[in-house]
């Protein structure tokens, strides 16, 4: 099969040329570095398979950091039969020389002039018959997004397949011509084809700016603009979950109940309280994940994110860290996976790893959806976003103590320099993908995880036999009641820690873990929990869940990323001992004080 | 006048003359764009001496005063600092 492969410089829309070639739904965003890894697809094209390849992207051949590496691995070991490369056309001038060291290697390519509609309103021009004389390349212009120019883009790359790759070269960095001449050459190119206009227009990037990193008020903006997605969040997504978790009780009673009603009670058991329950009470969450992942999907297509590595770099490097850390904590929002893989941009070994040991105190959606379980059924409908809001707080505040207590263990000097790409919107399209591709994330996981689970948790609650459901008598029981000396100090009962035990494996489970323990579902399970626990107790539980690791798909990232499991071990260790003392603290502070 | 890049004001435009970085910054400096005799002007600066946002013909970069610190530039005086803004 041939294979076509993908290059440019990282957030040229390499990704979403991919989407739109393959209907994949690969993460985009307006944020170099969103791509870390190798992604293929197969596309029908000229009435033969072909094989699509997108990798990260890569400043030039000289790249030293690991997401650069993937590339010129993947080089090296594989001549593609087409390079597609993608250049940003409004940054043409500057990112021609990656072409040019390219061009050097003697693949087969065709040059794609990306985002098209932008460097028509910056007044740029460019002749691609021109440049492509110049070159001895095909050129095209296009937007991968908005998909003009897409179709003629295709027919060439379709046409440019027909003929092979020459050649390869054996050592990549050997060939590359000194800098001087590609200057000159770029130079040569440029000089008939391309013409920018010598001031920009003050365009709406510039003038939002001026706002959004103004040097007293852009801070404040920031922490706002959180707050406000968070409150929207839970004031959208808490009744819709609350909704379809009816939903899934009037199906229990007025569908499965009956369906079920011929098998053996502890089959019917299993198969309701266990496994309907358990899975419909995550399953009810998933609306507000989705919503959770357009508003994500908006601030990382917007470009703000840059802006927040502006704004927070000072504070970080007082950390040890830096402003693309503070970037990978803000992404650890939506899943603390990508935001560990997306560390790979960072060329020092000791930024690296401070950074991946700050990423899992990162409150991810999983725990989120924990967080508006339980606030919702325990706090007041006015106090619960506040409650949620503070435990944001809690979740950076654990990051910045981790990141001042080990900084001087893993210190580095890494030059922080950065692109500051224009404001972009996502398109309706892409913002459908992303929510479709949760579902699919989420739907993945409660398969194999979640289902896991439940069963787990009903066998350890229901066994032995002859003990009363979920009673101190049953296996959960006695695991429950044999911690207690370790979680009675955090105002954490026995039904709740064999929660978190489960929880480790990932956070979702803690919710179906405890509809399966309480027997209930839904409503029920939340008025449960309000009769059962006071505040403090469930602020004390919140707390651990937040910072006790976030599951085992991020400590096998960790492992991965690190290439150590000493370092992996010593992150989760540290997490559990900074979990338990941070709920100590506050459980025994808060009675102290009388709540 | 020679002076570095972090010394421009914000609202300043000077003309890059040399770039004093260790190969892998100078590499990634030179694909975004810092080439000797290009234009380049500073845009702003983050609070607490956090990072300088410059302006490279169309693209934006952000970097820290450290970095900033080892790229010299000539600016022409005067004449182009009215644009200046805080």
């Amino acid at each position: 099969m041939k294979r076509i492969a993908l290059l440019g410089m990282p957030n040229t829309g390499k990704s979403t040329l991919f989407n739109r070639m393959t209907g994949s739904a690969a993460r985009v965003g307006n944020w170099p570095g969103i791509t870390v890894e190798l992604l293929t697809g197969k596309i029908l094209l000229g009435g033969d398979m072909v094989e699509i390849i997108d990798l990260p992207g890569i400043y030039d051949l000289h790249g030293f950091s690991e997401d650069e590496q993937v590339v010129r691995h993947f080089l090296h070991d594989n001549v593609p039969d087409l390079a597609l490369i993608v250049l940003n056309a409004t940054q043409i001038e500057r990112q021609l020389s990656l072409l040019l060291q390219l061009k050097q290697l003697n693949l087969n390519m065709v040059v794609l002039l990306n985002m098209a509609d932008e460097s028509r309103k910056f007044g740029i021009t460019i002749d691609t018959a021109k440049m492509a004389e110049a070159l001895g390349i095909p050129i095209f212009l296009l937007s991968a997004k908005y998909g003009t120019g897409y179709h003629e883009a295709l027919q060439a790359t379709t046409k440019a397949l027909r003929y092979t790759t020459p050649g390869m070269a054996e050592q990549l960095r050997d060939q590359l011509r000194p800098d001087e001449e590609i200057e000159h050459e770029m130079a040569r190119v440029l000089h008939h084809s391309v013409q920018v206009p010598s001031r920009l227009p003050d365009n709406l990037t510039d003038q939002l700016d001026r706002l959004m990193l103004h040097p007293w008020l852009g801070l404040p903006i920031f922490f706002g603009i959180m707050y406000l997605l968070f409150q929207a969040i839970f004031f959208f997504g808490q009744p819709l979950q609350t909704g379809v978790n009816d939903l899934f009780g009037w199906l229990r009673e007025s569908a499965m109940v009956p369906l079920l009603s011929g098998l053996p009670a502890a089959v019917q058991g299993l198969l309701l309280d266990g496994i309907y329950n358990g899975v419909a009470t995550v399953a009810a969450f998933v609306p507000l994940i989705v919503l959770f992942f357009l508003f994500m999907a908006i601030v990382e297509d917007t470009g703000y994110l840059s802006r927040a590595a502006f704004l927070m770099d000072a504070l970080m490097a007082k950390m040890g860290l830096d402003g693309r850390s503070f970037v990978m904590l803000l992404m650890g929002f939506g899943c603390n996976v990508p935001a560990l893989m997306g560390t790979r941009v960072m060329r020092s070994r000791s930024l690296r790893l401070l950074t991946l040991l700050v990423i899992p105190f990162s409150l991810c959606s999983a725990r989120l959806q924990v967080f508006v379980f339980i606030t919702a059924a325990l706090f007041s409908p006015k106090a619960a976003p506040l409650v949620l809001f503070s435990l944001y707080l809690f979740s950076f505040a654990t990051a910045i103590l981790t990141a001042l207590l080990f900084k001087r263990y893993l210190p580095n000097s890494e030059p922080f320099v950065l692109e500051l790409p224009p404001y972009r919107f996502p398109t309706l399209r892409q913002m459908v993908l992303r929510g479709w591709h949760e579902v699919y994330h989420f739907i993945h996981r409660a398969s194999k995880f979640i289902v896991a689970g439940v069963v787990l948790v009903w066998l350890l609650t229901h066994l032995p036999p002859s003990a009363a459901p979920a009673s101190a008598d049953t296996l959960s029981g006695m695991i429950g009641t044999w911690l207690q000396p370790l979680f009675h100090p955090l105002g954490i009962s026995p039904e709740l820690t064999i929660a978190l035990i489960f929880g480790f494996v990932a956070k979702e489970i803690v919710i179906g873990s405890l509809a399966v323990i309480y027997g209930l579902g839904g409503q029920a399970l939340s008025n449960s929990l309000a009769l059962q626990l006071d505040w403090v107790q469930a602020y004390s539980f919140m707390l651990f869940t937040l910072i006790y690791t976030p599951c085992l798909s991020a400590i096998a990232t960790l492992r991965n990323e690190s290439k150590s499991t000493g370092f992996m071990l010593s992150v989760v260790a540290w997490s559990l001992v900074l979990a338990w003392t941070v709920s100590f603290v506050f459980y025994q502070g808060a009675r102290m004080l009388g709540y | 006048m020679k002076t570095s890049l972090s010394s421009l004001q914000p609202g300043e435009t000077a003309t890059i003359v040399a770039i004093h970085t260790e190969d892998p910054l100078h590499q990634r400096l030179l694909a975004m764009g810092f080439r000797i005799g290009k234009q380049i002007e500073l845009i702003r600066r983050a609070r607490f001496s956090g990072p300088l946002q410059v302006r490279i013909g169309t693209t934006d970069i952000l970097l820290r005063k450290n970095e900033a610190e080892k790229i010299t530039v000539r600016h022409s005086g005067a004449e182009k600092t009215m644009v200046r803004k805080t």
